[in-house]
């Protein structure tokens, strides 16, 4: 296919090859009025790709709210904007690059990040930090060792591709998660999220206007990799054959990305630049008819200009490569050497391939021959759109589930062993390869804080980052989990002292053309929906990524959400550690005090980590989510941390509260805590549940009573449950001690599971 | 009093040492792009971190050759102060303005964290307002900061006290175990024989403020500012050098 010439005759055969089912090349022949050539059949195939056209989430995705006052841009451009005050603008966005991360682990996380980037500064915003999501296979047990080895090689890669672009490129990797489940060991999820500002003034948008403006492009030459990433390897499952799509994986160079970024904002700065976007998933094909489309105009360009690094490239090479680090600017007539002064500064390619046209068809020209000829609106905007049908996986029959120990056991044993499973232990080896405070914004480092924390350097204030997904959660209840996921970087965020304020995602699905995956699909967009409606945090934009599959077996559904936050008062960010010895240790609980059965006990606990590292079960059912409750707790932490009340704050959640008083410890310099709790339910529930809604803080003796105040007006139970101390890590339950060890052994074993069950490295 | 901060095609840290500079510091500074060849006017230079020229080939091995690597070694020659951090020491090496070289991490992977360096010798205009063994708690950032040397080269440095900072325990002890990327002898940071010129692979930049979690690269720049500040009349017998050559 790759060195097919144009004049190749176009069946119904080569477009089902091309991923496009018999209705839409009837589609695309009337759109046309004749048959395509081939060149318009690739173009067609990668912007009706499920990757490019969204065809089967978007009607979906009209669920989600987008709207506030504060979103200066929702969903449709190149990422989502939201106003952050003092005039700026806040440009930011979650994307995937699962697939090619798979095939080829280093380079395919590294475009991944590359990718995200350009998104971000494309809109005029220079990038000031990155967060990964991660998942993985077992890198300890629950695999056969081949696997295990072939998941640690996976995440080696990853990490280090994500830390070759991001460290050269500069800009702060600041935080993200891992994840570890059998689903992921053939299809690993890497998930990146990319934050970035601008004046509010100096927004850009990818809408070219203006009839005879010069179509530029910029950046690096164009090559034959990448093509058809976006619809062969984002939108197919995997097979056994996957290796040898390594050529549709694209090859990253941060450092032409960093020029690219210097030029771009520094062009923008001329006044010159009408429109832009960045040549990403379906590289030339995409950028040129989406602007065209978004501006209501046609664009005309002459591939025999484009810069190309190889020779005798066809035009559906050219239109469908994903060479990396390249641009699509529309300038105004007259002033383009502007523009080319500037990208001639930096050294890079900018030629002006093409022209603005009023005729609305992206038109493509090579040698002066008419390669392609298609209504670019159309084309971008008119592709299928599927109401593919749902239907409920069959609830899995009679399932184990956990047995809890009897009253007053020591858990203690439980406990180290929790705190060393990959999901829980320190992740240090991996952000420590990764800058996290190049720009000196970086106001907590990764662990320190629930989120990351930005400052933003001028003003006041701080942006806090979160990004959480539960695929265990999601598989048993895909509305219930989504819902937890939103709740848990909205908490996260308000741990750090921000008021959430507004999310992007990435949806992480298998093949939608199962309806059991679709079904999925549709809870999970149900209940970010019905989560971000009740936590009023709108969605800003994101990327749904199917046909994460490999032979037939699809990942666990993993919706990931990314939430942003606002800090007024950068001085008033908290972090998890404690601070001091002596200080109250308080578990604010939003939820209405409420028992819960043994059994419902039982079958909530089935999913927790506890659940999963030491009986080896994940069942039942995730933690009902009470987002009433995440709200009034929400509300709480953004009103103590505004007024300085507290010392620290961590939300409950993976591990439950034993982790988090723990967590809280470690980070802390040689402080311990001395816990006592009492009630009805199993020890273990209590000490390794993972409800949410509930966050650990501690507090100076003498705010407690003002703390207890502002928690009663706001709804929320405030209970002292123990002291900073000096001494042993000590929990009791009931009169019972249930977990005894040094403070300074369990951090260790936190510290560094991480690190030797790599290898020791 | 001016500073420069010199933009290579790929420096990452150059807004940060402004930063520090003008707004920590309240310093005039202004940023020299890679193909000027005069600084005329600039008392003193930073080459600041990231990956200049992509560190593709080598560490600095590009940067060196551009244009204004020759006004940095007439500026040097004339006495001028010059600091490279981390990607800017790299670039001193391989200019040959300052001895030894710096490879591949011996983790073989890019390290970014808080360490402790020792300060070795307060005869530098970069260390003079420090205290001989005060420990300074200072980020790295870098795949390639392990400092190597000859025998020659090293017995040299130590002979002339030419090593500036070590990586140490907290309370000061010249530990392998504090040695992130294994340098030789530890070696973080080292001055040319005229200690006008000196190169460190920690960020001083990123450890300015509270805010940041560490106040202790304050002294390197305010040391710095401070022997400008007595060596003013110098300066501006050096300026006619540099403006002539």
């Amino acid at each position: 296919m790759a060195t097919a010439s144009i004049e190749i005759k176009v069946t119904p055969a080569l477009a089902a090859e091309h991923g496009l089912s018999a209705e839409e090349y009837a589609r695309i022949r009337k759109i046309l009025g004749r048959d395509p050539n081939f060149t318009e059949l690739g173009i067609f195939s990668v912007m009706w790709s499920e990757h490019c056209s969204y065809k089967s989430s978007k009607v979906h995705l009209r669920r989600l709210p987008t709207r506030a006052p504060q979103v200066l841009q929702g969903p449709g451009e190149n990422a989502g904007v939201v106003d952050i005050g003092d005039g700026l603008a806040a440009a930011f966005k979650m994307e995937s690059h699962n697939h090619p991360s798979y095939v080829e682990p280093f380079q395919g996380a590294a475009t991944g990040v590359g990718g995200i980037l350009r998104d971000i500064f494309t809109m005029g915003a220079r990038p000031i930090a990155v967060l990964d999501s991660l998942r993985f296979g077992p890198i300890t047990s629950g695999a056969d060792s081949e696997t295990i080895a072939r998941n640690r090689r996976i995440l080696d890669g990853v990490v280090r591709g994500i830390a070759f672009y991001g460290n050269c490129f500069g800009v702060p990797t600041v935080g993200g998660e891992v994840g570890f489940e059998p689903g992921y060991s053939a299809n690993p999820l890497v998930n990146v999220l990319a934050l970035g500002i601008a004046k509010k003034e100096d927004l850009f948008f990818a809408r070219a206007r203006g009839t005879g403006n010069p179509v530029i492009y910029a950046g690096a030459k164009t090559g034959r990799d990448g093509i058809h990433g976006a619809s062969l390897l984002a939108s197919a499952e995997f097979s056994e054959e996957s290796q040898q799509k390594r050529p549709n994986v694209q090859v990253g160079d941060p450092f032409m990305e960093k020029l690219l970024l210097e030029a771009c904002l520094e062009a923008m700065q001329t006044g010159a630049i009408v429109a832009i976007q960045d040549m990403g998933a379906a590289g030339l094909t995409s950028s040129s008819c989406e602007m065209a489309s978004r501006g209501g105009t046609g664009i005309e360009i002459e591939l025999a200009r484009v810069p190309q690094r190889e020779t005798s490239m066809t035009p559906y090479e050219m239109m469908l490569s994903e060479s990396q680090e390249r641009m699509l600017l529309v300038a105004e007539r007259g002033r383009e050497k502007q523009v080319f002064q500037v990208f001639a500064k930096w050294g890079l390619d900018a030629v002006e391939i093409g022209r603005v046209t009023a005729d609305g068809f992206l038109r493509v020209l090579h040698d002066g021959r008419v390669a392609a000829e298609i209504p670019a609106h159309a084309l971008a905007e008119e592709g299928p759109v599927y109401r593919r049908p749902l239907n409920a996986p069959v609830a899995s029959r009679s399932e184990r589930l956990v047995e809890f120990s009897a009253p007053g056991a020591d858990l203690t044993e439980n406990f180290r062993r929790v705190l060393a499973a990959p999901a829980i232990a320190s992740k240090r080896w991996i952000w420590q390869q990764y800058d996290h405070m190049v720009r000196t914004n970086t106001i907590e480092f990764p662990g320190a804080s629930d989120a990351a924390v930005v400052r933003i350097k001028g003003t006041r204030r701080a942006l806090a980052l979160s990004s959480d997904g539960n695929g265990r959660w999601c598989r048993l209840d895909p509305f219930t989990g989504a819902q937890l996921a939103v709740a848990e970087a909205a908490r996260n965020v308000a741990c750090a002292g921000a008021k959430p304020w507004a999310a992007t995602n990435c949806l992480n699905f298998g093949n939608p053309e199962k309806p059991e995956v679709m079904w999925q699909f549709s809870r999970a967009v149900d209940g970010i929906a019905a989560a971000c409606t009740t936590l009023e945090i709108p969605i800003t934009g994101g990327n749904v990524s199917f046909y994460n599959e490999t032979l037939g077996r699809s990942i666990d559904p993993t919706p990931v959400l990314g939430v942003l936050g606002m800090i007024e008062d950068a001085s008033r960010v908290l972090g998890i550690a404690f601070r001091s010895a002596g200080d109250a240790i308080v578990l604010l609980d939003g939820r209405e005090a409420a028992g819960v059965s043994r059994e419902n006990a039982a079958r909530e606990f089935s999913s927790s980590e506890y659940a999963r590292t030491i009986c080896g079960i994940e069942a039942g059912a995730p933690p009902a989510a009470d987002l009433a409750a995440e709200k009034r707790l929400i509300e709480l932490l953004v009103a103590l941390a505004g007024e300085g009340a507290l010392r620290s704050a961590h939300d409950v959640s993976d591990g439950g509260l034993a982790v988090t008083l723990g967590e809280c410890c470690f980070a802390a310099n040689e402080l311990s805590a001395r816990v006592a709790l009492e009630g009805a339910d199993p020890g273990e529930f209590v000490l390794f549940g993972e409800r949410g809604a509930r966050a650990v803080v501690s507090v100076a003796p003498e705010a407690f009573a003002r703390v207890l105040a502002v928690a009663t007006e706001c709804g929320v139970a405030a209970r002292r449950i123990g002291e900073v101390t000096r001494g042993g890590f000590r929990i009791e339950y009931n009169g019972h001690v249930v977990v005894n060890a040094g403070v300074s052994s369990l951090a260790s074993i936190w510290a560094e599971a991480f690190e030797s069950s790599l290898g020791g490295k | 009093m001016k500073f420069g901060v010199v933009v290579f095609p790929g420096s990452n840290c150059d807004h940060d040492a402004y930063y520090a500079l003008g707004s920590v510091l309240h310093q005039p500074v202004e940023f020299i792009w890679h193909q000027s060849e005069n600084v005329a006017g600039f008392d003193a230079l930073i080459l600041p971190g990231g990956f200049a020229f992509g560190d593709y080939l080598r560490t600095g091995a590009i940067a060196r050759f551009s244009p204004v690597m020759r006004a940095v070694g007439r500026f040097a020659r004339a006495g001028g102060p010059v600091l490279g951090i981390c990607n800017g020491f790299q670039i001193l090496c391989e200019a040959g303005l300052l001895p030894g070289a710096l490879i591949r991490n011996a983790g073989l992977r890019f390290v970014c964290k808080h360490v402790n360096i020792r300060v070795e010798t307060t005869a530098t205009p970069f260390t003079a307002e420090a205290e001989r063994g005060q420990v300074l708690r200072i980020p790295i950032a870098h795949a390639d900061g392990n400092y190597f040397c000859d025998d020659a080269t090293l017995a040299e440095l130590e002979a002339n006290d030419q090593i500036v900072f070590r990586y140490t325990t907290p309370d000061g002890r010249e530990e392998a175990a504090a040695n992130p990327n294994g340098s030789l002898r530890n070696i973080a940071g080292v001055c040319n024989r005229e200690r006008n010129v000196a190169g460190l692979m920690p960020h001083p930049e990123r450890a300015v403020e509270a805010a940041l979690g560490s106040e202790d690269g304050l002294v390197i720049f305010r040391s710095l500012v401070k022997s400008l500040a007595r060596s003013a009349p110098a300066v501006e017998a050096r300026e006619r050098v540099v403006v002539s050559a």
